[in-house]
């Protein structure tokens, strides 16, 4: 072996073993700033599962000494949370609903079909997205009002059903990596453009779609303001809404607040952990279109 | 190239089918408002319609009921020199903007870049980092409360552990809002997010390349990672400045139903608009604020729109 080729190996070697400490130090980081990201989590657990004794002692516990799992069913059983479960799940089931069908049928529109004025409108759905919600936030109360909607859920689902600015963009961006051949092929064979809609694109662009939905929900689920303009009638209050009236009701009960608010993510959780290939595709779709 | 040639087929099938051509493409035409049809109509009855409105009764004291007068600029005015809630709330959301943008979008940097070293793992500290961003809503406003009690909290009790005596947070108004910074902070994987898929998408052979050249790590970070990741770090600042202009939920939830917090220190341009709207029913200086508002962000998003040619790198610019 020559000696250029010997120290060509001891340079490339003195590459790996520095590659591997800066590999060593940036997962020891990410560890300690995964604990960090973590310890609200498990605090949130740890204190629901307390007594109010064991959570005013000083300097509070870390891991409880005593599990009292029957918090949850205290806390379950101290507000008709059953009853906002149930509209909650109503709400949220209309919404995702709403917002797949209208965003893939508006999303075709603007991808697969020429016609005049389509490049300014869309513009338009994008410029949209500039628009802070809070702008047309008293004039939707007004109107609603003026129509007798509030105390109902139609200001809730409704809207969703008109499309929104960043669904439509996400399912139109998919659309396009959809060949134009296939729906020509399609036409020639005498489909519809609604046919062409229902039976080739929904199928072909699911990983979209179960994207817009997912974000759906947790929109739906987590939505306050909307309920706490509309809606009066306790019978008819959501999760949040009653989570809201809970905290007031219980001041400093913090083992009951937090079963609550543990209850109530819960289900977004769940749904994370099952779907998130769904949440990492709809970033890749919109930070592939801004790259 | 391709468009070229698609332009020439385009041609073609004109020429051998041109009349039978026109009625198509009309027919298109039709098929192609059918599918936006939903979208236009929201546009018109939920957006601009509302808009119209809402600007039309800024000029007015209009207060739902009775009254619906034009008085001019009276609101604007009534804002700008006899509200001293009015600058407060501008201050309070302007200081938390300020913030917590910069910090968020520089963590989710930070925290992208580094979980794509290649590290082992690197899909689990993904999945752990992001989910706090899926979190929202009155349960976690709940938590973040009780992690920053000054007695029983989780934040106070870590700090101690390093003898800092922490502050009272939500109850001292100098650290209000730090503390809803922090509770922003918490879900920076959002943004890590976009930007991770961002960065796998910047080709390896450009950091070989640089790596031969003697390149040390901050310098391919700085020539090569911060200009391909420059469009998704315009997206995000654009996005984060609307966002963050509307800070409200947290504020409501976690001062007693939106009195505002110890010194009014968490009145926020949006709390103190909802207030005046559905307090004291001021609708037309709630929506004359709700404009100041939205020109306040429409002149931030266009400076960025502006300044962007000058730092934002995007694929196939000639290299400077």
């Amino acid at each position: 072996m020559s000696v250029a080729s010997k120290q060509k190996t001891s340079y490339f070697e003195s590459v790996k073993v520095r590659k591997r400490i800066s590999q060593t130090i940036v997962t020891i980081i990410l560890i300690l700033g995964s604990l960090l990201i973590l310890s609200p989590v498990w605090w949130m657990f740890a204190t629901s599962v307390k007594s109010m004794g064991e959570i005013m002692q000083f300097p509070p516990t870390f891991i409880p000494k005593e599990w009292h799992f029957k918090n949850y069913i205290e806390t379950w059983k101290a507000a008709p949370f059953t009853r906002y479960l149930f509209n909650t799940l109503l709400i949220t089931l209309c919404v995702v609903i709403g917002n797949v069908l209208s965003n893939s049928f508006i999303a075709y529109g603007f991808a697969k079909i020429r016609f005049k004025g389509r490049n300014v409108l869309f513009a338009v759905v994008l410029a949209t997205m500039m628009i802070p919600g809070f702008v047309t936030m008293i004039p939707h109360y007004i109107m609603y009002s003026k129509i007798g909607w509030l105390n109902t859920y139609l200001p809730l689902i409704l809207p969703s059903f008109f499309g929104s600015a960043f669904n439509i963009f996400l399912i139109r961006q998919f659309y396009l990596g959809v060949p134009n051949e296939l729906i020509e092929a399609a036409k020639i064979d005498g489909a519809s453009h609604v046919y062409i809609w229902s039976r080739i694109m929904i199928p072909l662009a699911k990983p979209a779609i179960a994207t817009v939905a997912i974000f759906s929900f947790n929109g739906a689920w987590n939505d306050f303001l909307g309920p706490l303009l509309y809606i009066n009638d306790d019978t008819l209050y959501t999760l949040q809404l009653g989570l809201q009236v809970f905290k007031g009701q219980l001041d400093t009960q913090w083992n009951y607040l937090m079963a609550g608010s543990l209850l109530v993510l819960l289900p977004v959780i769940i749904i994370f952990f099952i779907f998130q290939k769904y949440f990492i595709e709809g970033m890749n779709l919109t930070a592939g279109s801004k790259g | 190239m391709q468009t070229e040639i698609h332009k020439e087929a385009g041609a073609r099938s004109k020429v051998r089918k041109s009349s039978k051509r026109m009625t198509l493409e009309q027919k298109d035409g039709l098929n192609g408002y059918i599918f936006i049809a939903p979208w236009l109509i929201g546009f018109l009855i939920l957006t601009a319609g509302p808009m119209l409105f809402s600007l039309y009764s800024s000029f007015t004291n209009y207060d739902v009921t009775s009254r619906m007068d034009f008085i001019g600029l009276k609101n604007y005015v009534r804002m700008f020199t006899q509200d001293d809630l009015f600058w407060v709330s501008l201050g309070n959301t302007l200081y938390y903007v300020a913030i917590s943008v910069p910090l968020t979008t520089i963590g989710a940097v930070l925290l992208a870049v580094l979980l794509n070293q290649g590290v082992p793992g690197m899909r689990l500290f993904r999945t752990i980092y992001y989910l706090p961003a899926v979190l929202s809503g009155v349960g976690v406003y709940l938590l973040w409360m009780q992690l920053l009690n000054p007695d029983s909290g989780l934040v106070n009790t870590v700090l101690s552990w390093f003898g800092i005596t922490g502050p009272a947070w939500l109850f001292d108004p100098n650290w209000t809002k730090p503390a809803l910074i922090f509770m922003k902070l918490w879900s920076v994987g959002g943004g890590m997010l976009l930007y991770l898929a961002s960065l796998q998408g910047v080709s390896k052979s450009l950091y070989e390349a640089a790596e031969m050249d003697g390149a040390n790590t901050f310098q391919r970070f700085r020539h090569i990672t911060l200009p391909m990741i420059t469009p998704v770090i315009f997206f995000d600042l654009v996005t984060s400045f609307i966002g963050g202009f509307q800070v409200f939920q947290e504020a409501y939830v976690m001062t007693q139903s939106g009195t505002g917090g110890p010194a009014n220190s968490l009145v926020f341009f949006n709390l103190h608009m909802f207030n005046k709207a559905f307090k004291s029913f001021d609708m037309g200086y709630a929506m004359a604020m709700s404009w100041i508002l939205f020109i306040i962000v429409l002149i931030l998003t266009v400076i960025n729109l502006k300044l962007a040619p000058r730092w934002v790198h995007y694929e196939g610019d000639v290299p400077k």
